[in-house]
């Protein structure tokens, strides 16, 4: 009776974060384009769902809500789900999506959807092998095979994001890096493109004007096309045309020069208003927090080459080993039990509204700067599927952050991985990462300003 | 032909609609064979006859300026188009026929252009709300075309070209509804060249004839429609 109240409750809040997942998708994603295949708006919300359920369970497993062997029962349902999605059914509609963008293989989509299928699991599955991530006890089509790969992909996904967002976010929060900009500087750049666009206005009037005489007169330029007009046209030669091509190369100089001066105009508005919004109090505010920020992306990356030179994995979490230090050198007496599960709840759950939070706000600033008309469904397939490897694998590292009662479940439910390789997986790549950002930023830093000063 | 009058049209639309390809039909009566993502501002030219076959007639060049972009952008990126919108005479708004959102999206691009949602701190005053008074006493001509036309199955084309007529009749102009992979739509003598020719008529007769029929010689404009700074960067 219990396992049936239970199961209600799994299925309503996985029926509200559908619903959650279904309304993000349509107000903040597709903001702009139209939904047409409803497919590609409904596996996004499943994949969603699911995945924010494995955090309930988490949750749940911590307070102790709902019965265990129901909670062991759903655990395993859930992540059978996931995995289905995550290996056969979203790898499969991004073939079909990709091959349907492409005419010449109408007829056969299908067909060449499955073939791409194939190959990526082709692919999927050699990612194994250079990966000690497996004991060898286990058969080819288990769980733990599908898992652990799906966990070294989500792994270097969470690493590299983490990485970047680890310095990005002290470097966009604090003021000392804002380049000064006046509206002298500014007023400067447009007269520029102004000048620019003029030029080639002129450039293209002669040529227009050129070719409409030449049009009047009867005679019709052909460009030299295929292999026998190119030899011809080396031959003969009309003089107009000679002159024509040149201006027209140009014109192709100028449009470079004026698409370079608008991206410069661009850069040189935001950072004005960058400035503007660090003068107000919200702005002071995220200043004072990009230094702390920056204080504790040091310390990770101070953290991760301490692990991986020394070869260390963290045995206790953060929770115990804080209440170890508050009782036993601070003296502080109080119930280890009841503040473990408390503590352990509320840094949990902040560690997975925060990655969800980032990974959705990631998600969209990546689709908006990438996603067109035409390929808007297959990048939105590919975002759905690096968000359940992303969830997937938080829930893999998360197991670190729980004192040792109640990682019980998520061991039992995985099945026998190598835990600590994907945190040294991790820590390797956070660092590489990390640092590849301090160069990549330090050197667009330095650019800027010197071409600033060039004008 | 040394020196020919000129004016400036807007050709404002989402991404992804078709903006370079029309303006590349219009200017050179050729497909364009590869298009690619406009950054920033394309300009092209067109040469129009003005009163075709009367004995006033006179070349004019047309400039189309292409503004590619997002209507929803941030107020910077926004603030860095507003650049190309100085002294304007004329808009062509495009949308995709088979994209609704873009056909939405229109309201707030000719509210852009014509600079009625700049307030001092930024905030749309409008709310995004169209209001047709606005519009009526605006004089600069618009031209809503549609593009894709050839995406739309004949069962739909009905009920798309319905909601069209009321978007263009929203803005007070005239519509055109094309495939710009397809030069025929635009062939000399069809009811869309007629279009388009009585458009760019307007937009040179509203630049260059007062109503009383006198001709105003041409210099550089500093007129920035609905106030703002005085940026007279454009030369003759």
């Amino acid at each position: 009776m219990s396992f049936l109240i239970d199961s209600g409750i799994m299925v309503t809040s996985q029926v509200l974060f559908f619903g959650f997942g279904w309304l993000f998708f349509m107000r903040k994603l597709f903001k702009d384009y139209e939904v047409r295949q409803y497919v590609v708006q409904v596996i996004f919300s499943v994949t969603f769902a699911f995945s924010c359920t494995m955090f309930e369970l988490i949750i749940f497993e911590i307070l102790g809500v709902l019965n265990s062997s129901s909670r062991y029962f759903h655990w395993k349902l859930n992540l059978c789900v996931i995995l289905l999605i995550l290996v056969f059914m979203v790898p499969f509609y991004i073939g079909y999506f990709v091959v349907s963008n492409i005419r010449l293989l109408h007829r056969q989509k299908l067909l060449f959807a499955c073939v791409l299928w194939l190959t990526f699991m082709y692919f999927f599955w050699k990612l194994g092998d250079p990966f000690p991530i497996l004991s060898p006890k286990h058969g080819i089509l288990s769980i733990e095979q599908l898992i652990s790969r799906v966990g070294v992909i989500g792994v270097t996904l969470m690493a590299l994001l983490s990485g970047f967002g680890a310095v990005n976010c002290p470097y966009t929060y604090m003021s000392y890096f804002l380049r000064n900009v006046t509206d002298a500087d500014i007023l400067a750049l447009e007269r520029r493109l102004l000048q620019t666009m003029d030029m080639i206005i002129s450039k293209k009037k002669r040529i227009a004007v050129a070719h409409r005489t030449m049009f009047q007169r009867g005679e019709v330029h052909n460009k030299p096309t295929g292999f026998w007009g190119m030899i011809k046209s080396v031959t003969t030669s009309v003089a107009g045309s000679e002159n024509l091509s040149l201006i027209q190369q140009e014109v192709d100089a100028l449009e470079e020069l004026s698409r370079q001066l608008f991206l410069e105009t661009a850069d040189l508005h935001a950072t004005k208003e960058r400035i503007e919004y660090s003068k107000t109090f919200q702005g002071k505010y995220f200043n004072f927090l990009g230094y702390f920020f920056s204080i504790y992306c040091v310390w990770k990356i101070f953290m991760a080459t301490i692990n991986i030179v020394f070869d260390r994995v963290g045995k206790t979490d953060p929770v115990t080993r804080g209440i170890e230090i508050t009782v036993n050198y601070l003296g502080i007496q109080f119930d280890v039990k009841f503040w473990s599960q408390h503590i352990s709840f509320i840094l949990v759950g902040i560690i997975i509204v925060t990655s969800i939070r980032g990974l959705l706000i990631t998600l969209t600033k990546f689709f908006y700067a990438i996603s067109s008309s035409k390929s808007s469904n297959v990048i939105v397939l590919l975002l759905a599927q690096i968000m359940g490897m992303y969830f997937v694998s938080s829930v893999l590292l998360i197991r670190m952050s729980m004192p040792l009662e109640y990682r019980t479940i998520i061991t039992e439910v995985l099945g026998e991985l190598q835990f600590n390789f994907y945190h040294r997986w991790f820590d390797v790549i956070f660092l590489v990462s990390a640092l590849s950002s301090i160069l990549f930023l330090y050197l667009a830093h330095k650019q800027a300003p010197e071409k600033h000063m060039a004008l | 032909m040394a020196a020919l009058d000129r004016v400036k049209v807007l050709v404002l639309g989402d991404s992804g609609v078709g903006k370079s390809s029309l303006v590349h039909l219009l200017c050179h009566n050729q497909v364009l064979g590869n298009p690619s993502w406009t950054v920033g501002c394309s300009v092209d030219v067109r040469i129009h006859d003005y009163k075709e076959g009367t004995p006033e007639e006179k070349t004019y060049y047309i400039e189309l300026w292409d503004v590619g972009g997002s209507v929803g952008s941030a107020t910077s990126v926004k603030s860095t188009r507003a650049v190309f919108y100085n002294s304007l005479n004329g808009i062509i708004l495009v949308h995709d026929l088979t994209n609704k959102k873009s056909s939405q999206n229109l309201y707030r691009w000719s509210l852009e252009a014509l600079n009625r949602d700049v307030a001092p701190t930024g905030v749309l005053v409008t709310n995004g709300d169209y209001d047709r008074e606005q519009f009526a006493d605006n004089q600069i001509p618009l031209l809503v075309i549609g593009t894709k036309l050839d995406q739309i199955p004949e069962t739909k084309r009905n009920e798309v070209l319905t909601r069209t007529a009321f978007l263009a009749e929203d803005f007070n102009a005239e519509e055109i509804n094309l495939d710009c992979t397809n030069p025929r739509y635009l062939a000399a003598g069809s009811s869309n060249a007629v279009k388009l020719s009585r458009f760019f008529d307007k937009v040179i007769e509203k630049r260059y004839f007062l109503r009383d029929g006198n001709q105003i010689p041409g210099f550089s404009e500093r007129k920035r429609f609905g106030g703002g700074t005085l940026k007279s960067l454009h030369y003759d």
